[in-house]
This record gives structure tokens, C-alpha cells and sequence, in this order.
């Protein structure tokens, strides 16, 4: 089977698909990993869509993407670091090290609202077309990479106003925010299809984002727990990405890989088990939506 | 080398009723009716067939049609056959790339201009981009709307709307075409050009799968047609002959209602209802009529006592609204009858009903109370019919998208010669008489 095959592209031989209720069966077999491929165009149409719409009719447009962390950024320095005397680590002032982690936190949050209600807000879709369900949270948790690289180069005004430059480290960054998007789409399976079951997961996710805000080293640092509690931290595969992000940008202290090697691990668990629920349940979507 | 493009094999579908509205939507409903189960040990479940052990095959280059009245599972199998949802039983091996039109328009946004809108929708529907790139001009043509490709849709009319969305179905090329009663759109001038490109799809050896309620439409473009009741296969063949079968059959028995036992019949001490049904122009039941043919409800009922009562009948649409009431005008009802069975038929004309389902409540009704009739026996949506369009001429014309309302009457229209020295009135001129 070549390539071409897969796509679509050479009208040569035929599949013949039985249509019939699926059994026990892998979360996501060689077939449906080759029909994912074949669909990578509407992935990229829908993130298109996505990112197109997301700012129409707004008066500040995708100036919201910088305006929001940068304004948390000035609020929790205030609060935090002056307020309550929260320190900074790596070094660095604490308006940048507290920037450099709501980057990947707000990517996440993004992520959370939009595949949460991702699958029962495109039930049109669902309801008339079929193309394989995962593309729809998989959309949500790409679209949003865009604004995240908009907050991004907020970051080089922040080095130049500090008067730093970046670090070697700083080609690991794709890796963390990967990660990043591996526990966001793993919970974005959870919610997305539990929501066309539950609706009552819309009202859940602002309080689970908040718990999860103070459950990672956002205002605060990976060293400021104590590192026999260090590991319990690195049960939030938030924890890691935020603490490894920052080192990677920072370019400064020593890093946690312990921290990074369980949090990875929870991301991947997380995201599996989303797979498997979400494979699992898929089939009722248009019955149930 | 099988030449079948579609093998559907004891394919059938089982709904919980109310899943299709989700009975169980929050958490809350979720846990408390795990309650009520815990409690009554096996709450039984209330389901529905939708389809119950259909098969049949559809060769490869067949252009087959699908008929039934509502409910009858057409929309069920365009979504299995689709990949929409899942059989509950049976399969279907399907061979090809399959293209569904379930609906005109799906996932169009209505904040993205005309263009984005032909790629997005266009790759919905499984199109890729350098096909939608190729075609795009063909596109953008066939739909007539130009003038507006960089507009948001949401500015469309709903005619320029439905037009682009179609243009851009009407260019997707799979083997195995799936439509669902898309046809039924836009102006005339359209219409024709959308039958006359679904005619070539099936002349240029596609497998097309084709339902709707348009008789004209689906003898047309059909030569085979499967005729589908109540979830189950119950003609498959010519197109002529499964029309007859459909319009003349004994299919359902929604068009007769009978009440054996005077005693628990419907009604009062004055009358008691005992059958009602749905007459053709020859007195025989039947549940589906044409609209060139004036249709009959025939009520019978028991008088027990002596007293001015009169027949009633109530036509109600779809939805529930109302579309007419009627009661017996013969004098003979204007004085107190003695005890004893009436039949009564109320005659409505040809060419008044639209298109469509219909409820009828009958009642035996009187004047006792003065301005409001008294009802002593009301079976409310006693009896359904489905009004169909096989020959023309209806008022329908030349045209062949969908026409609203609960009527659709024949009218007389007359039409004034207009003046060539440039005086055209802009209003009709007043009758002369």
C-alpha cells in the first residue's frame, strides 16, 4: 500500500469497508491510523477554520493572544510577587519567569475550552459527514498553537527589556510545548466525548482548570516544594512542562528530569486512555448528540 | 472481481426511543435514572427498529432510489450506508469511495467569505484541495454568485446561500454518491440544471443512492427504486412497479381505525365512534394519496340516542398545526336523527392538500351548548395519510423545488396583454366587469 494509496490519490484498487458494529477492538489500528493520514486535510481546513473565525468582529483582534497573558503576567507579579512575597527562580525577575510559564498554561487552557465542547459544537458535522471523529479534538489542540506563538515573541521584548539573550537550551522548546499538546489533547478526548453524553462538562472545566492552576509551578517554582514532594508535582503533567519550558527558555539552574520523565509519562497515560475512550464511545456520537 | 458496489446484509438498527433528543443529557439525569433502575430492577427499554433486516445489492453504475413515508427508515440507511452511525445488526461491505450529501451546506460558516467557504466545505466532504483548486472556477460558475465570492455568507440571501453549497456538492466525484432529498432546492432554473447534472452522474456510471418524496424526480432518474415501511425492505424492484406498490398498497394501517366493542369505543351516552378511514375515489382505503386526486374520510358511528349531532373532521400537518376543520353541512344533520349506525364521508378535492403527512381527528360533535360544540366522541389524529406527487399537471408547474404551506391549490390565473407603447402597468389592471 503506498502512500498515494493511502490518501486517496490513485483511483487503482478498491477497498471494499465492511460497515457493521465494531467489537472489541485496538483504540487505533494500522487502518484507521492510514485513514487519519488521508483525512490530514480536513485537520488542516478545520484548524484553518478555527483560526479564521476565532477573531472576527473583535475590535483588539489577535491582539487578545498577547494581551492576555501579558495583563496575568502584570496582575500575579503584583499579587504574588509583591503582595505575598513569592519568589522567583532561575534567576530572572519575576514578571518573566511567572511569563514564561502562563505561555504554555494559557496554550493548555485554550486547548481544554475549545476540544471540551469541540465535538457536540460541530455536530453538524458529525450528525452528516463521516470522516474519522479524533480529527475534531485534534483540531482543537492545534488551532490554539497559533496564538501561543504570538505570546511567543512577546517574550523577545521581555529578553531585550531584561537585557538577556537566549540560551542553547532554547532548542529544546518544541519538545515541551509537544508535551504540552499530548496532556491537552488527552484530556481534550476525555471532556470532548464526555460532553456529548455529560453536557454537564462545560460548567466543569473552569473549575478544573483553576485547581490545576494552583496544582503547577506557574506563580511559583518547581524548588520552592520540597523535593520529597517534588515527584507527587510531577504527577501533573502540567508540572513538567511548565518547569522544563522554563528552563529551556530561561537558560539558566539545573533541570528536573525527573520532574520532565514522570510527567511525560502521566501525559502519555492520559492521552491513551483518552484514545481508548474516546474509540470507544465515538460510535454513539450521531445517536446520542 | 464482484461487481457490487454495495452488499447490505441483514443490516438493522435499534434506537432507544428518545435517544435521538437525548433522554439522558447531565450527570443528574444520568445518576437518577440509575436510581429509578436500581429501584425497579429491570426498567424495561423502550426501543425502536428503525431498519429491521433489510438487505440488498447495488450493482456498480446503479443509480437506485429509495421510497417510504416518514419514518420509514430512508434516512436510517443513508446514514449506515454513510458511515454515520453503526448497524446494530447485519453489515454492509461497501466498495469505493463513498460521497454523502445528507444535507446541503454542512459545516459552511457563516462569518467566512463564499471562496473560504467552497474549500472548507468542499474538503468536508471529502474533496482534496488541489480537486476543489481544479474545479474551483466550475464551481464558482455553476452557482452564479461571483459577484460575492469575498463576501461573509452570512450576507447571502438564502437563495445565493443554498446555491453556492449545492455547486460545490455538485462537483464531487466520488464512486458512490449518497443524497438525501438535496434536490429539493433553490429556484427552477436551478432545479433543472441540479436534475440534469444528477442525470449525467448516473450516466457516467457512478453508483448513486437517491432518496425522495418527489415521484416525477425518482421515476426520472431511477430505474430501480427499494420501497421501505416501517423500518423494513418491502418492495425492491422496477421503478413503475414499486410506485404502484407504494401509492395503491396495503402498505401500514394508518388509514383505518375500527372500534369492535360498542362498549369501549369512543364516545358518550348520545354516540360512540366506530371506524374511520382513509378512502381513494373509489371508497378503498388507502393511506397514501396523489394530489390530482380528491381523497375521502369516512366516518362511522353509533347514535344511541336521539339527537342533532353532525360528524366532524380535523386536518392537521406534520406539526401538529391545524390546516383545516370540517363538519357535514347536509341539512339532514340540522334535525334530531333516531338511534342507529351512520357512515359519513367528507370529500376534500384534488389539487388542495400540499405535499406531505397528514393527521385527521374525527368527532361526532353537537350544538347543545350553543356556541361551542359539545364533542361526545373525538379520536384525536384518528387516522395519517401521506399525500404524494406521481403525474402532473399539479399546480406545482415547471417547478421543482420544495412549495410551503399547509395547501397547495390549483389556481386559475389569468394574464393581461401588456401594452407595447411602453405603458406597462406595474399593477394588474382592476377586473372590468
Amino acid at each position: 500500500m503506498s502512500i498515494a494509496d493511502a490518501l486517496g490519490g490513485a483511483p487503482a484498487a478498491r477497498r471494499t469497508i465492511r460497515l457493521e458494529r465494531t467489537g472489541r477492538r485496538l483504540p487505533l489500528s494500522v487502518r484507521d491510523l492510514r485513514e487519519l493520514l488521508a483525512y490530514h486535510e480536513l485537520l488542516f481546513f478545520l484548524v484553518w477554520r478555527d483560526v479564521k473565525v476565532k477573531y472576527k468582529q473583535t475590535a483588539l483582534g489577535v491582539l487578545w493572544a498577547v494581551l492576555v497573558p501579558f495583563t496575568q503576567m502584570l496582575i500575579f507579579t503584583l499579587v504574588f510577587n509583591r503582595a505575598l512575597h513569592v519568589k522567583s527562580e532561575y534567576h530572572v525577575p519575576y514578571p518573566l519567569f511567572v511569563y514564561t510559564a502562563m505561555l504554555p498554561w494559557t496554550y493548555f487552557t485554550s486547548c481544554l475550552s475549545a476540544s471540551s465542547t469541540s465535538i457536540v459544537g460541530n455536530q453538524n458535522l458529525i450528525t452528516k459527514v463521516f470522516f474519522p471523529r479524533l480529527i475534531i479534538p485534534l483540531a482543537a489542540v492545534v488551532a490554539p498553537v497559533l496564538d501561543f506563538l504570538l505570546a511567543f515573541s512577546v517574550l523577545f521584548g521581555l529578553f531585550i527589556y531584561y537585557g538577556r539573550a537566549p540560551h542553547w537550551h532554547a532548542v529544546v522548546i518544541p519538545a515541551f510545548l509537544g508535551m504540552a499538546l499530548l496532556t491537552a489533547f488527552g484530556v481534550g478526548l476525555w471532556l470532548s466525548a464526555l460532553n456529548v453524553r455529560y453536557r454537564d462538562v462545560p460548567f466543569v472545566v473552569p473549575y478544573l482548570v483553576m485547581m490545576w492552576f494552583f496544582a503547577t509551578p506557574i506563580v511559583y517554582g518547581v524548588t520552592a516544594v520540597k523535593s520529597s514532594t517534588q515527584g507527587l508535582l510531577a504527577l501533573n503533567p502540567m508540572a513538567g512542562v511548565i518547569d522544563g519550558f522554563r528552563w529551556a527558555v530561561l537558560g539558566r539552574g539545573l533541570p528536573h528530569y525527573h520532574v520532565y520523565a514522570v510527567s511525560f509519562a502521566i501525559a502519555l497515560a492520559i492521552m491513551l486512555s483518552g484514545l481508548w475512550y474516546f474509540r470507544r464511545v465515538e460510535r454513539y456520537f450521531a445517536d446520542l448528540i | 472481481m464482484s461487481s457490487l458496489a454495495i452488499d447490505v446484509v441483514g443490516i438493522s438498527k435499534q434506537y432507544r426511543i428518545g435517544q435521538m433528543h437525548s433522554a439522558i443529557d447531565t450527570l443528574r439525569d444520568h445518576v437518577m435514572h440509575g436510581l429509578r433502575t436500581l429501584r425497579t430492577r429491570s426498567a424495561p427499554r423502550e426501543t425502536i427498529w428503525a431498519l429491521d433486516d433489510v438487505s440488498f445489492q447495488v450493482a456498480e453504475g446503479e443509480v437506485l432510489g429509495i421510497i417510504g413515508r416518514n419514518g420509514a427508515g430512508k434516512t436510517t440507511l443513508l446514514r449506515l450506508l454513510s458511515r454515520i452511525t453503526e448497524p446494530t445488526r447485519g453489515y454492509a461491505d461497501v466498495t469505493g469511495r463513498v460521497g454523502s450529501l445528507l444535507e446541503v451546506g454542512t459545516g459552511f460558516h457563516a462569518e467566512l467569505s463564499g471562496r473560504e467557504n467552497i474549500f472548507l466545505n468542499g474538503a468536508i466532504l471529502g474533496m482534496r484541495r488541489s480537486e476543489i483548486v481544479r474545479k474551483f472556477d466550475e464551481i464558482v460558475e455553476f452557482s452564479g454568485v461571483e459577484q460575492f465570492l469575498d463576501t461573509p455568507v452570512k450576507r447571502y440571501s438564502s437563495g445565493m446561500f443554498v446555491r453556492l453549497a449545492f455547486s460545490v456538492a455538485a462537483h464531487l466525484e466520488p464512486e458512490i454518491l449518497i443524497v438525501d432529498e438535496v434536490l429539493a432546492v433553490g429556484d427552477a432554473e436551478f432545479q433543472k440544471r441540479c436534475l440534469g447534472k444528477m442525470e449525467s452522474y448516473g450516466q457516467s456510471g457512478r453508483t448513486v443512492l437517491f432518496v425522495s418524496h418527489s415521484m416525477p424526480t425518482i421515476a426520472r432518474l431511477c430505474p430501480r427504486l427499494l420501497l421501505l415501511d416501517r423500518g423494513r425492505l418491502v418492495e425492491d424492484g422496477p421503478a413503475e412497479h414499486v410506485i404502484g406498490r407504494y401509492l395503491h398498497g396495503d402498505i401500514g394501517t394508518s388509514a383505518r381505525r375500527e372500534w369492535h366493542d360498542r362498549e369501549t369505543a369512543p364516545g358518550d351516552d348520545w354516540a360512540r365512534l366506530r371506524s374511520a378511514r382513509v378512502v381513494d375515489a373509489n371508497g378503498v382505503t388507502s393511506d397514501v394519496v396523489d394530489v390530482t386526486e380528491p381523497v375521502g374520510i369516512e366516518i362511522a358511528f353509533d347514535l344511541l340516542r336521539r339527537e342533532t349531532v353532525f360528524p366532524w373532521i380535523d386536518l392537521l400537518d406534520e406539526g401538529g398545526t391545524l390546516v383545516f376543520s370540517a363538519l357535514d353541512t347536509n341539512p339532514v344533520w340540522s334535525e334530531p336523527r333516531e338511534p342507529g349506525r351512520y357512515v359519513a364521508t367528507a370529500w376534500i378535492p384534488e389539487h388542495l392538500l400540499n405535499e406531505g403527512t397528514l393527521h385527521v381527528t374525527v368527532s361526532v360533535k353537537s350544538m347543545l351548548l350553543g356556541a361551542k360544540p359539545w364533542r361526545h366522541a373525538e379520536v384525536e389524529a384518528a387516522l395519517t395519510f401521506q399525500v404524494v406527487e406521481r403525474d402532473e399537471p399539479t399546480a406545482r408547474g415547471y417547478f421543482t423545488g420544495r412549495i410551503g404551506g399547509p395547501v397547495r391549490p390549483l389556481l386559475r390565473w389569468t394574464e393581461e396583454a401588456a401594452g407595447a407603447e411602453g405603458g406597462t402597468p406595474l399593477v394588474a389592471r382592476g377586473q372590468s366587469d
